[in-house]
């Protein structure tokens, strides 16, 4: 078990990873876990919008966009 | 653009809300879920009401209630904003989670999202905490049929141990089953087995609850298990209503005192419990949703994807938007011109024929004047200028909505609000300003930082609302698409019109940008924006809605406020003082202003004057102009030109005009609606000096510009 792990913004566009560690604070935080976003939990990058920034992640069969800021402090690998 | 009554009326106002009941036997039904999953939908098919529905999250921000009768009950249902859970962090979630514990809802249905059931079922996991008197409803069943989603809902039931009913709210299917069940759990509750928490956990609930139970008034139906949940996650600041003084049940503290430091010792730090409890939920959810729910992958979630693909690309994400807002308003402007033509051409031969009986019957004249060239011709007016685009731009703005566009255009234009340092659901907010200013600005709520949330409605009103859309159109069309041939002129129109809402949405970045860094500064706080599936629109349904709901409510109150200026309209131009009408006295007296401004005194009275409602600028306009001397008919808007050009309008005033209409103080609604909103008079005189100041500066800079370069017409 001793596979890369990269931020979330970086996953390629209709690629599935798994979250292996969140390190944003607060109501981010919270906001992730009410959408079912946890350690373990499979994302997979759905589009980005036209400035790249925020960028749509399939979470738990719904689309979310995050924004990069947030997105770089999900790890996943 | 959530524009109903109730959203933007007085029953807006109702907060807390009072139940009204018809009967005192009614039962009390409130109606949860995360945002988008249809309750509005469901509550208004089961109580006849017209809830405002579109697809994004969020449309619901103030508690809805209805009545309705089942086997001859009946039964008041409250509809609570979509949250997606009850750990509060945002205005809704705090509504509905108050309601929930503190309200008088003696049971609950849960609508959940069939096509997306796991992350649902978290929500129905912290209700079921709170009270076991709760339906589960599998709304859009329909849906994910299409999408070859199969839900086992005998076993979903016999797992959760409460009612489950699917159903297809849009069609109505099911819904009769739903309400009877949901009943049923009020006489007899289900006993739903508790989700687990680690085992620690678990212990120190066990260890509260003896100690909390005794504190609960007999009447209250809270559970002790969430009580005891909440005092060890030291959230009892959410409890308040129960009106328990916790510091100074020692006892109860000790005990919380030495459960915490039990679970440190078993390694899950106090800090950590919010973490812990989520995941045992998300855990839970996950495991129940691969027990139950079926699902291929399905063409519908693939076109989803290839017209996300399409709709905010990188190179056509942006072209897309304008053209379709292009195209909206093609169709508004080209399409409302006929029906303007015959109803002005039929209000105005009824205007003949009231003036030619108040004749008949011998009426004195002052009285004809009063209500026919007052109260009936500014009414004529409005509803000849209004109406037909309104008509015509509300069903294909509700097209989109439906459809699922406007989340997509948050999700182009983030980067832009987040530049100017505040949230791209500001753009969902900018919608709806486009139906109404005020419904914009109560949208607001959906705005989870208060920072941004302030922006956001002082904002607002820099988009048209569709009271002043139709008066742009007018303007436009009269001074600038007039040049060229008929078949483009509508054309032209429209594209000026997209290059003027363009500048208002500018316009919102720069001030958004410019109050985030004096007097609102700080940073964009946290951002998770839904895309919802698109849907297929009720096109017959919207025609209808967007009819009766939006286009008559916003006529209905022009016309209200028509009729009195109306009549004002007319004291002011036949009473006399001195030898001048009080009309031109007060024209006169704002005069000077007004030529600064590249106006005239009598377009500043309209503005002040239309103050109630941005609709009757024009007319107002017309019936000065009028009443000042040279009468004519309408006959189509070159004459309307015509008669502006006699006034002194050259293209100069016509720009000048455009400006101040696009940037001036909100409508007496919105600027009632921005002070319940902020509860602030200070915020509101800001909303309503702020867009004043601006529109003035640039009239005034426009005007400047163009005497300096000697243009002007």
């Amino acid at each position: 078990m001793n596979q890369t792990v990269y931020p979330l913004n970086e996953l390629p566009e209709g690629q599935t990873a798994r979250v292996a560690k969140i390190q944003t604070a607060g109501s981010m935080r919270r906001r992730l876990q009410d959408l079912g976003m946890i350690e373990g939990t499979a994302v997979c990058c759905l589009q980005k919008s036209p400035s790249g920034d925020p960028i749509a992640f399939l979470i738990r069969g719904a689309a979310i966009a995050l924004r990069n800021e947030d997105s770089r402090k999900i790890f996943v690998c | 653009m959530g524009l109903t009554a109730s959203s933007t009326g007085k029953a807006a106002l109702d907060r807390p809300l009072i139940l009204r009941r018809e009967r005192p036997d009614d039962r009390v039904l409130a109606l949860a879920g995360n945002p988008n999953v249809g309750k509005s939908t469901v509550f208004n098919q089961l109580t006849g009401m017209n809830q405002h529905t579109g697809n994004w999250p969020g449309k619901t921000v103030a508690n809805a209630q209805g009545r309705c009768e089942q086997e001859g009950h009946g039964v008041i249902l409250v509809d609570l904003p979509g949250t997606y859970s009850l750990m509060a962090h945002s205005a809704e979630e705090e509504t509905a989670r108050d309601f929930l514990c503190f309200g008088e809802a003696e049971g609950v249905i849960v609508v959940c999202d069939a096509t997306c059931l796991e992350r649902n079922l978290n929500l129905v996991f912290q209700i079921l905490e709170i009270t076991p008197r709760v339906t589960l409803c599998l709304n859009l069943m329909d849906e994910a049929q299409r999408k070859r989603i199969q839900i086992d809902h005998t076993r979903l039931e016999q797992q959760l141990g409460i009612p489950v009913v699917p159903v297809s709210a849009r069609s109505g299917r099911g819904l009769e089953e739903l309400l009877t069940r949901a009943l049923e759990t009020l006489e007899t509750p289900p006993v739903p087995p508790a989700v687990r928490y680690p085992l620690p956990i678990e212990h120190s609930l066990e260890r509260l609850a003896p100690a909390v139970t005794p504190l609960l008034s007999s009447g209250c139906s809270l559970s002790p298990r969430w009580v005891s949940l909440k005092l060890l996650m030291g959230e009892e600041a959410c409890l308040g209503p129960l009106g328990i003084s916790w510091e100074q049940e020692a006892t109860l503290l000790e005990i919380r005192q030495s459960c915490w430091e039990e679970l440190e010792q078993n390694g899950i730090p106090p800090v950590q419990l919010p973490d812990r409890i989520t995941a045992a939920l998300v855990m839970r959810a996950e495991e129940l949703s691969r027990e139950t729910v079926h699902s291929e992958s399905s063409p519908a979630a693939e076109r989803d994807r290839r017209l996300d693909r399409i709709l905010t690309n990188r190179w056509t994400g942006t072209p897309i938007m304008l053209l379709l807002l292009g195209v909206v308003f093609w169709l508004t402007i080209q399409g409302a011109n006929l029906p303007s033509q015959l109803l002005a051409d039929g209000l105005f031969w009824v205007q003949d024929r009231l003036s030619e009986f108040f004749c008949w019957a011998n009426a004195p004249e002052w009285l004809r004047g009063l209500l026919v060239d007052g109260c009936y011709r500014t009414l004529a007016w409005v509803v000849a200028v209004m109406l037909p685009p309104m008509a015509i731009f509300f069903p294909l703005f509700t097209l989109l909505e439906d459809f699922g566009y406007l989340p997509r255009v948050a999700f182009n234009l983030d980067h832009h609000f987040r530049k100017a340092k505040t949230c791209g659901k500001q753009a969902l907010t900018i919608c709806m300003g486009f139906g109404c200013n005020a419904a914009g600005v109560t949208g607001c709520r959906i705005i989870d930082s208060p920072r941004e949330r302030l922006i956001a409605i002082l904002t607002n009103s820099f988009v048209p609302c569709n009271g002043r859309l139709p008066t742009l159109i007018a303007v436009l069309t009269m001074f600038f698409a007039g040049a060229v041939a008929a078949p483009y002129q509508s054309f032209i129109s429209a594209l000026m019109l997209t290059g003027l809402i363009l500048f208002s949405v500018l316009l919102t970045f720069w001030i958004s940008r410019l109050l985030s860094q004096t007097v609102l500064k700080g940073m964009p706080s946290a951002f998770a924006l839904e895309l919802p599936p698109y849907r297929r629109p009720q096109i017959g349904r919207i025609l209808i809605r967007s009819l009766f709901d939006r286009t008559l409510f916003v006529l209905g109150r022009a016309a209200a406020v028509a009729a009195p200026a109306g009549i004002l309209l007319w004291l002011l131009a036949n009473l006399h003082s001195g030898d001048q009408t009080l009309l031109q006295l007060c024209a006169d007296f704002l005069d000077p202003l007004g030529q600064l401004l590249g106006l005239d005194g009598v377009i500043l009275l309209a503005f002040i004057l239309a103050f109630p409602a941005n609709e009757i600028v024009i007319p107002i306009l017309l019936m000065t102009y009028l009443s000042a001397g040279s009468l004519m008919d309408y006959t189509s808007l070159s004459s309307l030109q015509a008669l502006l050009a006699d006034q002194g309008w050259t293209w100069v005033t016509a720009v000048s005009f455009l400006l101040f209409c696009l940037v001036h103080w909100p409508c007496s609604t919105t600027c009632l609606t921005i002070k319940k909103e902020t509860g602030s008079w200070k915020w509101t005189a800001a909303a309503f000096f702020l867009p004043t100041a601006l529109g003035m500066l640039l009239c005034f800079l426009f005007h400047s510009a163009v005497q300096l370069l000697g243009i002007g017409g």
